[in-house]
Formats: structure tokens, sequence, C-alpha cells
């Protein structure tokens, strides 16, 4: 380990004019984490392995994550504290290195143990980021998240002669009906506060929403507001996430939103992809289910009709970067240590994540889906947009009913399960 | 005044458009809503009772968790006798196999919920015991 290339950075670098894929897998078996990991590994694709691990191992229990490996039961994901530093050796043992990268996801706002698991094990790579793994998985306070991933970052940092990777997975805040501005602004301050405590390999996040326009818009000004505020290109790209909302039910359906986000992914740019199953719908995806999605995203990408002809409206971009730009801005005007700016950006609510319950989080602003699935603000809380981003911007409504919100939440599953219920050429139902 | 509902889930349900929605059908139905957030601790739930005095506490959870924690809340709750007879709904994913959730229903209301609403029953019925709820409170 001490001389040990940096498996992460070094496969990036080099898959360079290819979709990089990869899986959300997780398993609480030994030898079944291992097959997955073995399995994506050897698929024709540019991989990186995924290690998930388990809700317990995510809210520090690690008490009950060892009972459930005494006792064989299943988790929903890998617990990597409680199996120890020589089980994770063999786990990984002949399978990572700078062909096969592989990345440790878990959810957890203080990840502390998690980071020191990860670094004993060998792994180079995780994710998350002080706002994305607090605000939506519970009630820590965000100071607290704030300064155990200072911690964190610092632990993946102080190792010298490696470059540890870390995704910020802000662009992915509450997996749905976020206006991609918020979103942008989040996982790019995210990468900034990593940046400041000593990574040196970062990346920056998207999911897919509700039209594909939109999305390509977004994904284009996250790569330009980027550009403004990272550092040199060679330490950073950006990842896509396929959508992680109420997925379609039926096989085509959830073929063709599969299909969309490579769509996505290639015009607007991406290095890596993370999949969604067929199956996800229905249960939790098997590793067959899983090693189908990444071939056929690989096969996606590699196919001539992926490549989007259509014209993005003009100024879809210019506007995201716009608000987006305005955000960042704004909460880098706070303070000059990006750790308190956060803080004191969601305290007056001039940060403000829709739909999002979390006691340090204002919710006063609210967004809507419009007709063709563009997500916009509909109010805009305590945010202090200027006029003109009020006037162009916001959608007329102000207040939401239960039904509403039902469909807008179900936006998707509707348009892909009714849209596709034959051989549908892609992008045939985007109206634009 | 009007009737108060305390919003809950379970403790490892970390999610929240669940929350949001049935915030939104309680309040659309004259409810005055106390939404205590995902992640919700027992005593959390419990304090919230003895704060605020609710109509009606509702339980709503996704993650396949609520025939377990449910269970366990809903023994907590009755265990408090200011609270025996407090009306308390529980409702959404209560368990990972849709086929066991009549069971689980039958086993959730004999631990004392007033009703349990897994995804196959109707949110219509849901609302008339809140109206009816509504109307005793009035």
């Amino acid at each position: 380990m001490e001389n040990s290339p940096s498996y992460f950075h070094e496969f990036v670098q080099a898959a360079k004019g290819d979709l990089i894929v990869q899986p959300r897998m997780g398993f609480c078996a030994f030898s079944k984490m291992r097959e997955g990991l073995s399995r994506v590994k050897n698929i024709e694709a540019a991989t990186i392995g995924t290690i998930t691990l388990d809700s317990f191992t995510r809210t520090g229990d690690f008490a009950s994550a060892a009972k459930a490996i005494k006792n064989n039961s299943a988790l929903n994901g890998y617990p990597i504290v409680s199996h120890g530093k020589a089980r994770n050796q063999e786990l990984i043992d002949g399978l990572i290195g700078t062909d096969f990268p592989i990345q440790v996801r878990h959810g957890c706002s203080k990840p502390e143990h998690i980071f020191k698991a990860i670094v004993e094990t060998g792994i180079d790579a995780s994710e998350g980021g002080p706002i994305s793994y607090c605000f939506p998985y519970g009630k820590v306070p965000l100071k607290e998240s704030i300064r155990s991933w200072q911690t964190c970052s610092e632990i993946f940092a102080a190792v010298e002669h490696k470059k540890y990777h870390l995704e910020s997975f802000g662009g992915c805040m509450m997996g749905q009906l976020c206006p991609p501005s918020m979103l942008i602004a989040i996982t790019v301050v995210e990468a900034l506060f990593f940046k400041r405590f000593g990574i040196r390999s970062y990346s920056v996040s998207l999911t897919q929403g509700s039209n594909i326009l939109q999305d390509i818009a977004a994904l284009t000004a996250l790569r330009l507001v980027g550009e403004k505020y990272l550092g040199p290109r060679e330490d950073w790209h950006v990842v896509y996430y396929t959508f992680m909302g109420k997925f379609p039910e039926t096989m085509n359906g959830a073929r063709a939103i599969m299909r969309d986000s490579v769509v996505v992914a290639k015009a607007g740019q991406a290095r890596r992809l993370i999949v969604k199953t067929v199956m996800e719908a229905h249960q939790i995806p098997t590793i067959d289910d899983n090693i189908e999605a990444l071939e056929l995203a690989h096969q996606d990408f590699h196919d001539p009709s992926t490549s989007l002809s259509q014209e993005i409206k003009p100024g879809m971009v210019e506007a995201i970067f716009e608000e987006a730009d305005f955000l960042i801005d704004l909460l880098l005007n706070l303070d000059s240590k990006i750790e308190i700016a956060i803080d004191v950006a969601f305290k007056k609510g001039y940060w403000d994540v829709p739909f999002c319950l979390h006691p340090n989080n204002n919710n006063s602003a609210l967004a809507k889906l419009n007709n063709e699935g563009f997500i916009l603000w509909a109010n805009a809380g305590k945010i202090p947009f200027p006029n003109h981003i009020i006037r162009n911007n916001f959608s007329k409504e102000k207040k939401l009913s239960s039904s509403e919100l039902l469909m807008m939440l179900s936006f998707n599953q509707f348009k892909y399960d009714t849209f596709n219920q034959a051989e549908t050429p892609v992008l045939q139902h985007v109206s634009c | 005044m009007k009737p108060r509902a305390v919003l809950t889930t379970i403790p490892s349900d970390s999610h929240n458009w669940n929350l949001i929605y049935m915030q939104l059908l309680l309040e659309e139905n004259d409810f005055e809503v106390i939404n205590l957030g995902a992640c919700t601790t027992y005593e959390e739930v419990e304090q919230a009772c003895l704060e605020f005095k609710p109509t009606v506490i509702v339980v709503s959870t996704v993650n396949g968790h609520g025939y377990l924690e449910g269970k366990t809340l809903i023994e907590k709750i009755r265990a408090r006798p200011e609270l025996a007879d407090l009306p308390v709904y529980i409702g959404g994913k209560l368990s990972t196999d849709k086929n066991m959730s009549y069971l689980y229903s039958v086993e959730l209301e004999q631990a004392g919920y007033s009703g349990v609403y897994p995804e196959s029953r109707k949110t219509a019925d849901f609302i008339s015991e809140l109206k009816a709820l509504a109307k005793k409170a009035a």
C-alpha cells in the first residue's frame, strides 16, 4: 500500500473519450460482494467498482452490523467497518488496480470510521459531502456534519504519495424536484470544501431530471461553473446519475429512461455515469441486473443514435449558469472560510433546498414541474435572487396540493411507461 | 381551533417525500401539522405528543421496517397512560415483502394502532377517518 498508485484518479485520467460506467452495488455477504466486484471488473466497458455500505454502518450502529455478519443475516449493503481490515483487504485482493478502481458509497453524515476503514483497506475513493450526506438523511446538525467531513477530507489528504478521490453527491440532493442551479451550487461548493481541506482529486455530480433538454443544459452549465470556480481540469470531472426518483415500471419505460440518461451524459460531456437497472421499480437489483445495466449504458454511449441532434434553446445554459453562479458567489461572500459560509447560508435561508425537511434547511423555497417536465422555482423563499432571475425562471403558481406533488413525483414514471409501450426510438417523446 | 396532527416516521427511515405528501394531505383536510421529519426517534414522538397534545398521530414509513419499528413505537406510546386513547395511524410500505402486508397490518393493529394503511388500502378511506376525527375534535 505504501507505494500504491492513485487507482481512481489514474483510471479516470486514462479513460478519456469513453464514458465510465458504475453500479450502486452493495451486499452484506463477503462472497457475494466479491463476486459482484469481480463481475463488474470483467465486463468490456470501462467500469469502476462500487461498494455500497449498509444502513447500520451509515448510522454508526457497528454492533448491529457485527451481529448481522455473525448471524449471516441480510443487510442492505457491505458493513466495511465491522468486517475489519484483513477481511476487507481480502475482498479487493487481486481486483483493485489502475485498471479497476473501487469507490465506497455510504450516505453517512459523520463518516470518520468509514474513511479510516477505506484507507486501511487500500481503497482510494469515496463520495458524499457535508451538505449532501447530511440534509437528505435524517437530523444530524449541519455543523456536526461539516466538522466531520473536514476531518474525513483531512484523513484522505494526509496520505501524501497518493491522490485520494472524493466525489460530491451534491448534484443529487433529494433525488428529484430540485432546480438544477441549486444542485450545481451545492456540488461545486462541496468540491471547494474538499479542496480547502487538501483533496487533490475530486468530482462534481448531477442527476437526471424530467426534461432531457433542461438536463443537458444543466450538465453543460455545471461544467462551466466548475471551470470558473474549481482548480485545474485534470483534478476534477463531472459524474452523472441516471434518474433517482420513482422509476418507470415497464421494461421499455425503464430502458428508455436509462438510455436518455446516456444521451444527456454524452451531450453534456460527463466522464462517469452511475446507472440504475430495469428492475429499479420492483426490487433491489441483483448482480445480473447491474451487469446488464452497465453493458447497456456502454453500448448506448457508443451508439451514434444517442448523439443529440437537437439544439438546446438559446439562453438555457446561460440562465442555469447565472443562477448557480449567483448562489455560489453569495455563499462565498458570507465568510472567507467556506465551512462557516455553508452554515450561514442555510441559517439565513439564502440557500434553501426545496422539499428538504432537515431542521437546518429553511424549507420555504418551492420548486415545481411545468407541463414539459422542466424543474422551475415556484417560490424562492428567502433566496435573494435578483429580479430578472425571478421574472425569467419562476413558475407562476406558488401553492402546491398533495395530488400535484404526487403527479410531479410520478412524472417520469408516467411519461416513460406511457410513451414506451412499443419500441420507441429515443427522444421521440420529447417536446421542444 | 383546528385539529392538530403530529406527523412522524420511524427511527431508521430517512425518506422525505412521503412526509411532505402527507403534510399537504393533512393540511388540505384542515389539520394543523407538526411534521417531525425523517429518522425520528421514539423519544421525539413521545415528547411531541405530550407537548403538542395532537388530535391524531400519523406515522408514515416507506423503508420496509414499519412492521418492526412501527410496532415498538406504538408499544411505547400506549405504555403512557395519558396517550393510551390517542388515535394513532400508520401507513406506507410497511415491509419489503408486499405479500406480507396484510398479516403485518393485523399485527400492528393488535399492537395498538387505531388504523393501518398498507399500500393496498385507499387514501380516500384514510381521509374519511381523518374527517371523522376532525369532527369529533371540533
